[in-house]
């Protein structure tokens, strides 16, 4: 959110809406978006070592080159269904404060220029707890842009 | 290098530095005469080199240096002027000193080198008679001798035997190798030796040399011809000097950051060697077999090489130890002998540093504690003089060390009272534990109070702390303890932090590693067996290892998965955590690999079970379960019961509780009866065969490891008619204040929670009464009837008196 910022605008809810480029992916029928300065890299689904006892969104961990990575089920995570048998998640590696860490997602879609001015709050359709991790929508041409917290996603 | 003193080979590589420095230093000066900085850095450097020759008795160096020192300080002082005179006489005694080090380099002592000619031309060339002196050169012989350079040479040698006794004490300060740091150690260590320069202005010199000297090596080639020709003369007069290596050219100084990050590589080769030969493995391509098997064989040597890098004795944290135990000995009026075994045992730096502050804590606690005053040892029949050893020794890939005193040990009923007064305990449980497992509660954080202190002989303080630091690194602390005899702590230490020797494992299909500095042994039990061996429970199941009841975790419930195991094998990795012994059931136990624990993040840390992961062979990633944290979480449940519980409600209803929920062994007596008995006064299960049981008096008693174990058995006592002729009796081995006996009963059953028990009383002999468990009607021991029964004498007693023939105390059957 920093070096891609070109202004940022308040609107009544105290939602910071802000202009740049967001990389997109698909979940459960919906397009999301995170900064792309986020975006280490995306891969193909990977092997998961699950890990018992932990937060149910934690998917597992994965071997990134070496390192392990914690994987975020984000549709766990947005309250959405398990991903349906037989369709293979996609990996996206954010790193935040130096530590990588990755998310599922269904499907990896374009790297999208936002502007500010399309933002608005969350839709009041959003509920409980995809509400807290949804920053707000950009609306595009015939369709919405959900913008994800990306910081909120991954601490599980 | 051989036969070379560490002390000496540190020296020779110091200061040949120097004399690079010293070199292009004094042709600097030249062009600038008149900087007094160069010239302080050039008097500091042969000042240094000086010092430590004095005190390592190398006289001629000593003179050459101390002649030079005179005229360089008068240099600096401005009252000489530098004139090429005069660099010529220092550059001539730079080569010099140079010969010189070769020939201590090669023979050990400073060889057939004379330095009169030198010595001479420097005291002329200061007297201000140069042109004569000077142009002398090496060939004149020590035929011109002032009698101002005679006393000039005689002044150090004099000084030299009354440094002879502070050598020693600083020798072994001097004796910690190449680390930059390390150099402000010897620096000091050079200052007693100069007797004619005045003390002040001494360390005011002699500190600032230690960031000085790296300065740009290629102005050392303007080094002028001569040089060369001392080093070259010196080897040939020695005959083996050209196949020897010199020592300045053998080491170098690297920065540890830069050693990190080669181990953190090899970490990284090693996987990746994993994954390569585990898949060779699959193929059968002879060439890419053996590749494989060099690359497997290189990267492992590879792998040592850089750890080796690393690694440091022992010695340097204990070499500070002496002093530790004199002082504090003398402060409490102890006299206390310090030994130290294998203290040219080596591990990784950051260990060594992580272990410095807990080996001191101990080695003071058992100064203080420990080690009693001469007065009451002499008393104890044992020599004024405390022991205090300290061992290390390399063990199956762990560093073991130990600290080891002569002193009042440590009485594990002392102990074992204090945690029970603290709740850390209840006395059923404390009733149940052996003393060695009594002793390991000093390590407990609620321990560690004043109260402590006189009561337990004191070991309490701080221990906790010690056994986090150590477990911080992935060791592990025990003590053992024999009253009256001495006490013994022992750290295992793993031999390097990155690469850690680990068992791994299968639960629920997944694999997990256990480092293997936890793991004692691995017990593999077929079907068959498992039925008979494993009490099977919910929450209290228990194997008999040896007789001895170990307390089974099941990974799978910890891990809240169910098992894939179905065939009733049962597979335990023995494990030793918090000072207990536990198994842990897995569902299979896969390899014994070398892991790189990579860190996890936060979310997964917090669940505290987990102490990292790691890639295994075939790039699968696995967590390494925290032993330390598995023990806790598994264990808890029956040593904290009482804790928990009083906690939760009022005192009187803990009680309450307590007894309404005891778990239960379930035993046959034959007729079909089923008896209860509370798991808390059981100590042990064992088999007895029929044959070794034998009669004294009216009662029947069996030898039991050593010991006269007196029997009863409960069909009989309870009136009950079960199968006389068995060939194997079961016994449920009941102890308490050091008596034991045996209760024998046809089968043990199971082990349940008394909790849902309904109780009805029957007034029968030998019974509580009766209670519905696992949905049949139990009949309740009254324990106290049937061990009177057995042992009339149980209760009321003393140990010592113990009516058993042999006389001997009870109190061995506690192993």
């Amino acid at each position: 959110m920093t070096s891609a910022t070109d202004f940022k605008t308040t609107d009544g809810t105290g939602v910071v809406a802000t202009s740049g480029q967001l990389a997109t992916f698909r979940l459960d029928g919906d397009l999301y978006g995170i900064e792309v300065e986020h975006v280490q890299e995306v891969l193909k689904s990977q092997g998961l070592t699950r890990v018992p006892l932990a937060p149910s969104a934690v998917a597992g961990l994965i071997n990134l080159r070496g390192q392990v990575v914690t994987a975020i089920e984000l549709r766990e995570r947005l309250g959405r269904p398990p991903r349906p048998e037989g369709t293979d998640a996609v990996v996206i590696v954010v790193r935040l404060h130096g530590e990588a860490v990755s998310l599922l997602v269904d499907s990896i879609a374009d790297v999208v220029d936002v502007d500010a001015a399309d933002f608005e709050a969350p839709p009041d359709t959003l509920e409980g707890q995809a509400r807290d991790l949804i920053r707000g929508a950009y609306k595009l041409d015939g369709q919405l842009l959900l913008a994800l917290d990306v910081q909120k996603a991954v601490s599980a | 290098m051989d036969g070379l003193d560490d002390i000496v080979e540190e020296f020779l590589v110091e200061s040949h530095e120097n004399l690079d420095q010293l070199d292009s230093d004094l042709v600097a000066l030249e062009q600038e005469p008149n900087s007094r900085e160069r010239l302080s850095s050039i008097f500091r450097t042969i000042h240094t080199i000086k010092g430590t020759s004095g005190f390592l008795a190398f006289n001629r160096l000593e003179e050459v240096t101390h002649v030079g020192e005179n005229m360089l300080s008068r240099l600096r002082d401005g009252a000489l002027d530098l004139t090429p005179a005069r660099t010529d006489v220092l550059l001539r005694m730079v080569d010099t000193v140079r010969a010189l080090l070769t020939s201590i380099e090669a023979s050990g002592g400073e060889g057939s080198v004379d330095v009169s000619a030198v010595v001479a031309a420097i005291s002329a060339a200061m007297e201000d008679t140069p042109a004569a002196a000077a142009p002398a050169t090496p060939a004149e012989p020590a035929a011109v001798k002032p009698a101002a350079v005679k006393a000039a040479a005689k002044a150090p040698a004099k000084a030299a035997p009354a440094k002879a006794p502070a050598r020693t004490a600083v020798a072994k300060k001097a004796a910690t190798p190449k680390a930059p740091a390390k150099r402000t150690s010897r620096a000091k260590a050079a200052i007693p030796a100069p007797a004619p320069v005045p003390v002040d202005e001494l360390i005011e010199e002699v500190t600032p040399v230690v960031p000085e000297t790296p300065e740009p090596a290629p102005v050392a080639e303007a080094t002028p011809a001569p040089a060369e020709q001392p080093e070259a003369d010196a080897p040939a007069g020695t005959g083996d000097g050209q196949t020897r290596r010199a020592v300045a050219d053998s080491t170098i100084r690297v920065d540890v950051d830069l050693l990190d990050e080669l181990m953190l590589l090899v970490g990284e080769l090693v996987l990746t060697r994993n994954q390569i030969v585990q898949y060779v493995g699959r193929s059968n391509d002879t060439d890419l077999l053996r590749a494989s098997q060099r690359l497997n064989l290189i990267a492992s040597e590879l792998q040592e090489g850089v750890m080796k890098t690393r690694m440091q004795p022992i010695d340097h944290i204990w070499s500070k130890l002496p002093r530790v135990v004199r002082d504090l000995g003398s402060q409490l009026k102890k006299s206390i002998r310090l030994e130290m075994e294998g203290r040219e045992t080596e591990l990784d730096k950051t260990l060594l540093e992580a272990v410095k502050d807990p080996l001191t804590h101990l080695v003071r606690n058992s100064v203080d504690h420990g080690i009693e005053p001469a007065d009451t040892r002499k008393a104890a029949g044992k020599p004024a003089e405390g022991v205090l050893t300290l061992r290390a020794r390399h063990e199956s890939g762990q560093v073991v060390v130990e600290v080891a005193d002569d002193g009042a040990g440590i009485d594990p009923a002392k102990v074992g009272a204090k945690a029970v007064e603290r709740g850390l305990l209840t006395p059923d449980a404390l009733a149940r534990m052996s003393p060695q497992d009594i002793l390991q509660m000093i390590f407990l954080p609620g321990f560690s109070t004043a109260a402590a202190v006189t009561n337990v002989s004191g070991r309490g303080v701080g221990m906790d702390v010690v056994k986090t630091n150590i477990e911080a690194i992935g060791g592990s602390i025990e003590v053992e303890s024999e009253t009256g005899r001495g006490t013994v702590c022992r750290l295992r230490i793993p031999l390097t932090l990155a690469i850690v020797p680990a068992l791994t494992v299968e639960c629920a299909g997944d694999r997990y590693a256990i480092p293997q500095i936890s793991l004692q042994e691995l017990v593999s039990l077929d079907a068959e067996k498992a039925v008979n061996a494993v009490e099977e429970v919910g929450g209290a199941q228990v194997y008999r290892l040896r007789g001895e009841l170990l307390p089974l975790v099941r990974l799978t419930d910890v891990l809240e998965l169910p098992s894939d195991r179905h065939d009733g094998h049962v597979v335990i990795a023995v494990l030793r955590a918090e000072g207990r012994r536990f198994g842990l059931v897995v569902d299979r136990v896969i390899n014994t690999e070398e892991i790189v624990v990579k860190a996890v993040g936060g979310q997964l840390k917090q669940i505290g079970l987990y102490q990292g992961a790691t890639v295994l062979g075939d790039g699968t990633v696995a967590l390494i379960l925290d032993v330390q944290a598995l023990a806790r979480r598994a264990l808890r449940a029956e040593t904290n019961e009482r804790g928990q519980e009083s906690n939760r409600d009022a005192a009187a209803a803990a009680a309450r509780s307590e007894t309404e929920r005891q778990r239960m062994l379930l035993a046959a007596i034959g007729g079909g009866r089923r008896v209860a008995i509370p798991l808390d006064t059981v100590t042990r299960l064992e088999q007895v065969r029929t044959e070794t049981v034998e009669k004294v008096g009216n009662r029947e008693v069996v030898q039991y490891r050593g010991a006269i174990l007196p029997i009863v058995r409960l069909d009989r006592h309870l009136g009950a008619y079960g199968e006389t002729e068995r060939e194997v009796l079961e016994v449920i081995v009941y102890s308490d204040h050091g008596r034991s006996v045996a209760i024998v009963v046809e089968e043990i059953l199971d082990i349940v929670d008394g909790e849902a028990a309904v109780r009805s009383d029957i007034d029968d002999m030998g019974l509580l009464g009766s209670a519905v468990l696992g949905d049949k009607v139990t009949e309740l021991l009254d324990v106290r009837a049937a061990i009177l029964a057995a042992d009339p004498a149980f209760y009321s007693a003393p140990a010592a008196s113990h009516e058993t023939p042999s006389g001997v105390p009870g109190s061995f059957l506690e192993v």
